[in-house]
């Protein structure tokens, strides 16, 4: 922590960079409704068990419609998962291009 | 049956002891001890992430409870897999980049001060406490029903003993090849039994499950392949709820989980390592359906037997009111023990069914090396969090050399094996469930709100960070002491799991302590914080 070169203002300097605001902007418009939407989706199964039990216990092929709203969450966390790796390679190169600046600038 | 398991499980020890020997030369420094010097890959991690985090009472628990409630038990994979999202999105990047050994190392990054890093050391030596005595009593139970010949305290003290071998010699890199290894193990077991569940029905998924909506349930209205069997009623959907809360936030809080993010070298292989989890944990808790309705049709509930406390009894007889009569005579007779109602013994049962004793024996043994590596997990965090949170940065004020900490590291971990094989052999009679939902529901209530806003909230302050710790293990706490599980038909609090009223208590006490005790500090800190966290800039290598 206190052994890095980079010192309180060049920290506060970074956070004011329009690269790290473009990063950090980004990243949220991906975690906070994919988070929203991972919760509610979760929540929405024992939520409708409680109001609709009978129409969760009703057939729909060979299951329960409560065990495929059960299995369609793995499917969600999967897709949702998939998603986040793959545009989160884009934060990767942002946060590299910021690391490898900063220390560029910090020694020379 | 018991004597191949006997044998399976040296194989096991043998193999993760050469592994200990093997790793033992790379805990010379702190950095090799906790972290593995960094060095374990990405899909490494994911496997040991999943080793860690399946235990028995996934493997067992989870397959008995669909055994017998079908549908119900189910609910437990779905919150423990969807769990993993809170993890990979909002809590292993930051936390691999701006800690160093400990979940209270991200805390006190901007949050400094004595009493935040004590709290947090606290809370993480009390939850892996918890969870451990849970793991070490099941073992216990386990053991002794599969091997009437080895007595539970043997039970325990074996899974004590080489759990503080494997961490005092080996350190996170034994550490983490046991729960690969164990990880492999288990999901082998799932794929055996999920294969030969189906070939039963000649492949079919529909007969299948037409077999298992056929099975007899003990409310006749509903089939196992419907909701309503365990979580009954208006009570049971509040169950469900905050259960469900306490599965999803309190994993992205729970110690053990969190210091596997600062074993890889970036941020951007912790989030594979979450990925290629979510990919391993989820398909095992697919299997779990198969393995525990497999159980149901195939073996039949009335053979599968449990053994159950008197504590467990208690709470059960509370739910089950109409039950009560029939249970409390079985009581009677057997002292403590109640030999009615599935759980724990479904998977190695149905293996019997399906394999022979061979099959039986291997799933037995599995089981107890799942124990293992999950307690093994939950001692190199507790020895982290005493020796680098409580010894290095209070006893000793960030004094001594790398020797005197490593000394402190590896005797702690000595003394929480002794102190929880000792706690486990004396609580071994109670019901000690309650235990690991008091876990997630500290993880979820102390940690995860405290966490979540030293990331993202500027005005987050000391004072939160204490008031909302405080809050969110007080009432915690407070909930399941009063719950059902503890006082049965007397309880004051209605819920098994106090998630639903300890999670927002958490975030109250953290807002309302920030605004009531602003910190300077703090706010100072933050923007160092956040561009390490979202940028590996200055991230410890």
């Amino acid at each position: 922590m206190s052994h890095h070169p980079i010192d309180q203002e060049m920290w506060e300097t970074l956070a004011e960079e329009p690269e790290f605001r473009t990063l950090t902007s980004q990243r949220r418009r991906f975690v906070i409704p994919a988070t929203i939407f991972f919760i509610v989706y979760y929540l929405t199964l024992p939520v409708s068990i409680a109001i609709a039990p009978q129409f969760m216990s009703r057939q729909w092929g060979a299951l329960s419609i409560a065990y495929w709203f059960a299995l369609s969450q793995f499917a969600m966390a999967w897709l949702l998962m998939a998603a986040y790796v793959i545009r989160a390679r884009k934060f990767d190169l942002a946060a590299a291009k910021l690391r490898h600046r900063e220390m560029h600038e910090v020694r020379g | 049956m018991h004597e191949p398991s006997l044998v399976m499980f040296a194989v096991f020890v043998a193999i993760t002891l050469i592994v200990t020997v093997w790793a033992s030369g790379s805990t010379t420094t702190r950095k090799g001890f906790y972290t593995a010097h960094r060095r374990i890959g990405g899909i490494q991690n994911g496997w040991a992430i999943t080793g860690d985090y399946l235990s028995a009472a996934s493997f067992l628990g989870i397959t008995g409870l669909i055994a017998f409630y079908g549908f119900d038990g189910f609910m437990y994979s779905v919150g423990w897999l969807v769990a993993y999202l809170a993890v990979l999105f909002l809590v292993a990047e930051p936390l691999r980049n701006a800690g160093k050994y400990t979940m209270a190392d991200l805390i006190s990054f901007r949050l400094r001060g004595r009493t935040v890093r004590a709290l947090a050391g606290v809370s993480t030596l009390a939850i892996t406490l918890f969870y451990m005595i849970a793991q070490m009593v099941g073992s216990g139970l386990i053991v002794s029903w599969l091997i009437p010949q080895v007595p539970e305290w043997l039970a325990i003290g074996v899974v004590g003993m080489l759990m503080v071998i494997y961490v005092s010699f080996g350190g996170m890199l034994a550490t983490t090849w046991v729960q690969i290894i164990k990880a492999g193990l288990l999901l082998i077991t799932a794929a055996i039994l999920t294969v030969l569940v189906l070939s039963r029905f000649g492949f079919s998924l529909t007969h299948f499950l037409h077999a298992a909506s056929a099975v007899p349930t003990s409310t006749g209205v509903t089939n196992l392949l419907a909701p309503g069997l365990y979580f009954k009623g208006t009570q049971g959907a509040w169950n469900m709820i905050s259960l469900g809360l306490a599965l999803v936030l309190g994993t992205a809080g729970l110690p053990h989980i969190l210091m596997r993010f600062f074993t890889v070298p970036s941020a951007k292989a912790a989030r594979t390592s979450v990925a290629w989890a979510m990919v391993l944990v989820g398909v095992f808790y697919l299997a779990t359906s198969f393995i525990g309705l497999g159980a149901a049709t195939l073996v039949g509930q009335q053979h599968i037997g449990q053994r159950m406390y008197a504590g467990q009894a208690i709470g059960y007889i509370a739910k089950h009111s109409s039950e009560a009569q029939a249970l409390n005579s079985q009581l009677a007779h057997n002292g403590f023990i109640v030999p009615i109602l599935n759980n724990n013994l479904a998977a190695p049962l149905l293996a019997g069914e399906l394999g022979g004793s061979l099959l039986s024996s291997f799933v037995a043994a599995v089981a107890f090396a799942a124990i293992i590596a999950v307690v093994a997990g939950l001692a190199i965090t507790a020895s982290s969090a005493f020796a680098h949170d409580i010894w290095f940065n209070l006893v000793r004020d960030g004094e001594g050399d790398e020797r005197e900490h490593l000394f402190i590291a590896r005797a702690t971990a000595v003394v929480v094996g002794v102190l929880a094989v000792v706690l486990s052999i004396a609580l071994r009679s109670y019901n000690v469930a309650f235990l690991v939902g008091l876990a997630f529901a500290v993880a979820a209530s102390a940690n995860v709100p405290v966490i979540l806003l030293a990331l993202s909230w500027r005005r987050f302050s000391r004072g939160g960070a204490i008031a909302g710790m405080l809050c969110g293990l007080g009432v915690s706490l407070a909930a399941i002491l009063t719950s059902p599980i503890v006082l049965g038909a007397h309880a004051i609090f209605p819920l098994e799991n106090p998630g639903i009223v300890s999670i927002p208590a958490g975030f109250l006490g953290a807002f309302a302590g920030s605004l009531i005790w602003p910190d300077a500090e703090a706010e100072a800190l933050f923007d160092r914080l956040r561009v390490r966290a979202a940028t590996g800039l200055g991230a410890e290598v």
